[in-house]
């Protein structure tokens, strides 16, 4: 019998589904090599057909996007009990991704924000006898793992479709990775970058710029070019595609094993470079920050330290 | 008498000049704010903003970093560069919800144990009238 395989999506938006069928023609072999029993954006399973296998009958279930209702909440806890591996598929599911920089803000905030003067959806609806509910719209969006047990992350906005293939080639092999293992190289980007010989040794900026303020040298180091290019801190796995289209890192593979909190770390990386040993001048330097948060934690503030703004 | 409340000062102090100031002050028989937990570092570069960030995330109400006037590092450069970091990570806690009394950065050479009365004394005075922090959220599992 072929394994059992599965994939879900929590909120996301869609990238990591295409991430898998960028496979190709590969993806034709691993159709062949397992049986898909849930897979919400391409085949028509119900939860009913998951809530019938016995516990522990899924080889591997692939959930991507955070968790930030409470509809995402029960079917990733359904999907770990029927799954003897779990893993957390693309940044969202891995440390929280672009829709946890919600948690700058919370149900309330973004209700007033999203449905301003509008029609605010109520949780529950009823019509003629029947009633519909809504899910619960949580106030703070969370990786996967704060919420079930993971197994093993494939980092990315969305997996690259190398990492994606060595990913499945690793869980389909004789031994599977240690639990908790990130499937990509363990090492910086800047490692596996094409412009690394470009790096000044002494890397200085005096201001920082945005992308769209400058027409970016398509040879030299982007950081050295003054734009916030993550790659110091950033996982490589990516094959540096952002810095071959002249765009800088924005850090979308998270950290290596070493770092706990990736923001700090590029956070720290970035200020370390900056020209300037004054309030002033490092305020000057500063000017082309103005959201340090979107900036370091672009895929990352659930599963940073703090997680969540304070109030 | 009603209780007064007491905040929480993680300080993150340089080897060569402030941990030497606060051992100063101690000497000398200075009277201050007893809130602060001195972490002696080799050099204020020294502090990863993640230290901050987990000192913040167990609960404590401020982060203090002490380290050597401009162009006294003992390392050339460190204190310029915990600057650097100051400077940005402040900008980030405060999108955070972090405000700004609750991070400082100080130079106070070793000979400036009055100083470290003083900036400890104002500190903590500060963030009595900011108040407690609400605790960080921890995970639903481990």
């Amino acid at each position: 019998m072929k394994p059992a395989i599965a994939f879900y999506w929590c909120a996301s938006c869609g990238g990591c589904e295409e991430a898998v069928v960028d496979l190709d023609e590969a993806l034709l072999d691993v159709v062949n090599a397992v049986e898909i029993v849930f897979w919400p954006v391409a085949l028509d399973f119900k939860v009913k057909d998951v809530e019938a296998r016995p516990d522990g009958s899924i080889l591997a279930t692939f959930i991507n996007g955070a968790v930030r209702t409470s509809e995402q909440h029960e079917m990733v806890r359904l999907l770990r009990a029927k799954s003897r591996v779990v893993v957390a598929f693309g940044v969202c599911a891995q440390l929280g991704g672009i829709p946890g920089l919600a948690n700058l803000s919370d149900a309330k905030g973004i209700f007033a924000e999203v449905y301003r003067d509008g029609v605010t959806p109520q949780r529950l609806h009823r019509h003629n006898g029947h009633a519909l509910a809504l899910p619960e719209f949580f106030d703070t969006v969370s990786a996967l793992d704060a919420v079930i047990d993971v197994d093993y992350y494939v980092p990315g906005c969305p997996p690259t479709p190398n990492i994606v293939r060595d990913a499945v080639t690793a869980l389909l092999g004789a031994e599977l990775p240690p639990k908790g293992a990130v499937l990509a190289p363990d090492k910086a980007l800047c490692e596996q970058c094409p412009r690394k010989e470009t790096r000044p040794e002494k890397l200085l900026v005096k201001e920082f710029k945005r992308v769209h303020q400058v027409v970016a040298d398509q040879q030299t180091c982007l950081l050295a070019q003054g734009l916030v290019c993550q790659g110091p801190a950033t996982r490589a796995g990516c094959d540096a595609r952002c810095i071959r289209g002249n765009m800088p890192c924005t850090g979308c593979f998270g950290p290596t094993s070493r770092v706990r909190d990736f923001g700090a770390k590029v956070l720290s990386a970035t200020a370390s470079v900056i020209d300037g040993n004054d309030e002033s001048s490092i305020a000057q330097a500063m000017n082309g920050l103005p959201d340090p948060v979107g900036t370091f934690y672009r895929y990352s503030l659930p599963s940073s330290l703090l997680g969540r703004r304070l109030e | 008498m009603p209780e007064v409340y007491q905040p929480k000062i993680v300080a993150f102090l340089c080897n060569w000049c402030t941990y030497l100031a606060a051992d100063l002050a101690g000497t000398s028989r200075l009277k201050y704010a007893p809130n602060v937990r001195a972490v002696r570092v080799m050099c204020s570069g020294r502090v990863d903003p993640q230290f901050v960030l987990e000192a913040f995330a167990r609960g404590a109400d401020g982060v203090l970093i002490g380290g050597c006037h401009p162009g006294d590092c003992h390392y050339q450069e460190g204190n310029y560069k915990a600057l650097r970091r100051y400077e940005l990570l402040r900008r980030l806690l405060n999108q955070m919800g972090i405000e700004n009394d609750r991070f400082r950065l100080e130079w106070i050479s070793a000979a400036e144990g009055e100083r470290v009365k003083t900036v400890v004394n104002d500190m903590v005075e500060k963030l009595r009238v900011l108040g407690p922090r609400v605790p960080v959220r921890r995970k639903e599992v481990a």
